[in-house]
């Protein structure tokens, strides 16, 4: 019976709508990726445009005269961008690292170990979810100045080691995991971190993906914290390289694109191999709020 | 307490194993809660130790009572900011809480390159909003592509000048900030969607219930859960807009885009009034803290 309404409920989707709907949705479509895709492209364009052409032009030039990658020299030579890309994959990696690490670590005794305090311990995390990072951003600064993190990698990683909500994700993991599972292994005598290392993380890799990817994103496109920390250009990350050339070359909009372009050229590549994870973190959060 | 293996015999929803050594949850607990002790908790005290202070980075903090708080109270640049931000979620949070669910009910069918569409909407959300906020800068410009369209259209007869004009640019700023996040509430709504029994739809369909009838009154009401969920997030999300103001107009012209976070960014690391900032970080606290209780309580009630 459950087999059978699922089993016609996958034929249903799969089928093709009739045609007007068909032409309405696509329409629709056509119209929602227009605004949404579409200022992406009207960047492209600009960035391949040689220097000859006017980018003002009236109506305006959506397939550039002759294509040139001009402008994307001009800003590689003259602005450290490879060096920008360069920290902000050194400093996505070791903060997407460390908050795997420490959450999954964190997540283990709240979700699988009876011991006194527990419930303080975790509500006190979930509380410090609903704090503003613009509210701690003052202290952090002072602490990190004081640490001497002032223009280093660790200042930009230490505030992404580790945030509650990775906590609170890997702790709903663990949760899913059948006790029997890891029981079998305590009877046996197996130390607890042997089993969170060989027998509970490996359970967990689909959520530990959903984490890095969404950790990722963060971290790479976190504006706010780099702008403070950060004021020696050898350590942008690439927000703060294309905040730079923007504001230095704001008369050409040539290259501002052009390095616009190039900062979204990793992104969208990690988007393109990690997509189906998005989607998944997207929903499996909102599941939880 | 030491011996795990008490609790041998298994029953149907037992707790967990016991911790074994008292210390051993500690152990793991260690790297997190340092971080988030040092980089949260603390400094949340201490933010709003600091709020009673003139702490200025250069001289020693000095107690100063309310006197913080009392100088918001008649700032006018700090109630610019604060109509600046309730506008913003006025605005922004219906937008990201109605739109999205048509967004979602459009792709949340099988259609030849489905995945490829929703992905492309997704790809804002994934874009750092500095780099967002250059695009639609440059989409806005005074010669832009965008007062092309509307030129020709004929739906303006003069440009618009999106950013440099007061009356414009809180209202540009904040077309990005639903552009930008658009397609993660989509994507939250398709989740919702997905939980929908099929069959409703059907019995509606034999019933002769239109689509569009449909999707008010079994769509939408079944989807209250999701909705209560991003309400809060783009509540939340548009209380501490930043990156799109910083890179557009710098909370300008005339103070027409400044936000609280804003103005708490160019109070502490401008002005170097950490103190006074951190006043204002209080007040951006407790908004957000109400918010989200007051939406919470709101959408359970119903």
């Amino acid at each position: 019976m459950r087999a059978d309404s699922s089993k016609t409920r996958r034929t249903d989707r799969q089928a093709l709508p009739p045609w007007p709907e068909l032409l309405w949705r696509y329409a629709a479509i056509a119209l929602v990726l227009v605004v949404a895709v579409g200022p992406f492209l009207w960047l492209l364009s600009t960035s391949l445009k040689s220097a000859s052409e006017n980018i003002f032009a009236y109506p305006p030039v959506f397939l550039p005269e002759s294509l040139t990658l001009d402008n994307f020299w001009r800003v590689l030579d003259s602005q450290p961008f490879m060096r920008y890309l360069a920290n902000s994959t050194i400093v996505a990696a070791l903060s997407v690292f460390l908050n795997l690490l420490f959450a999954s670590l964190a997540a283990y005794p709240l979700a699988r170990m009876q011991w006194r305090g527990r419930n303080l311990v975790f509500g006190v995390l979930l509380a410090s979810m609903m704090i503003p990072f613009q509210l701690l951003m003052i202290p952090v600064y002072e602490l990190a100045i004081s640490l001497g993190l002032q223009n280093t990698y660790l200042g930009l990683v230490l505030p992404h080691a580790c945030t509650a909500f990775g906590v609170f994700f890997m702790r709903q993991a663990f949760l899913s995991i059948p006790l029997a599972i890891e029981e079998a292994a305590i009877m046996d005598g197996v130390p607890r971190w042997k089993i969170w290392l060989f027998v509970m993380l490996p359970l967990v890799k689909p959520s530990l993906a959903t984490l890095a990817v969404f950790s990722f994103i963060a971290v790479w496109g976190d504006f706010l914290w780099p702008l403070i920390i950060i004021d020696q250009p050898q350590l942008f990350t690439l927000p703060l390289g294309v905040n730079r050339l923007a504001s230095t070359f704001s008369l050409d909009w040539r290259l501002v694109a052009a390095g616009a372009i190039f900062s979204l050229l990793p992104i969208l590549l990690f988007f393109a191999f990690t997509q189906r994870y998005f989607i998944e973190g997207a929903m499996r959060g909102a599941v939880k709020g | 307490m030491n011996s795990p293996n008490t609790a041998a015999s298994p029953s149907i929803d037992r707790p967990a194993p016991s911790a074994g050594h008292p210390l051993l949850p500690l152990l793991f607990l260690i790297p997190a809660c340092s971080v988030i002790g040092a980089f949260v908790i603390y400094p949340a005290l201490k933010a709003i130790g600091l709020s009673f202070t003139n702490f200025n980075m250069i001289r020693e903090a000095e107690f100063v009572g309310l006197a913080n708080y009392l100088q918001l109270w008649h700032d006018p640049f700090f109630w610019a900011a604060l109509k600046n931000t309730l506008i913003y979620m006025v605005v922004v949070v219906p937008e990201l809480v109605i739109a999205p669910i048509f967004l979602a009910v459009l792709v949340n069918r099988h259609l030849p390159g489905i995945t490829f569409i929703r992905a492309a909407i997704y790809l804002p959300v994934i874009t750092s909003l500095v780099i967002s906020g250059l695009i639609w800068k440059w989409v806005y410009e005074e010669q832009g592509i965008l007062n092309y369209v509307l030129l020709t259209t004929g739906i303006t007869d003069n440009p618009v000048a999106f950013l440099t004009d007061p009356a414009n640019a809180l209202l540009s700023v904040m077309a990005v900030t639903i552009w930008a996040g658009m397609g993660y509430y989509m994507v939250i709504y398709l989740a919702g969607l997905q939980s929908i029994p099929r069959e409703l739809y059907e019995v509606a369909e034999v019933e002769g219930i239109s689509r569009w009838q449909q999707t008010i009154y079994i769509t939408i009401p079944l989807l209250k859960p999701s909705m209560a969920v991003v309400s809060v997030m783009s509540s939340i999300a548009a209380m501490k807009v930043f990156e799109e103001v910083y890179v557009m107009t710098q909370g300008g012209p005339m103070d027409s885009t400044k936000t609280l976070v804003y103005y708490i960014y160019e109070s502490a690391f401008v002005e170097f009034e950490m103190g006074y900032a951190a006043a204002i970080g209080v007040v951006l606290f407790v908004l957000t803290l109400a918010l989200s209780l007051i939406n919470l309580r709101f959408l359970r009630a119903r």
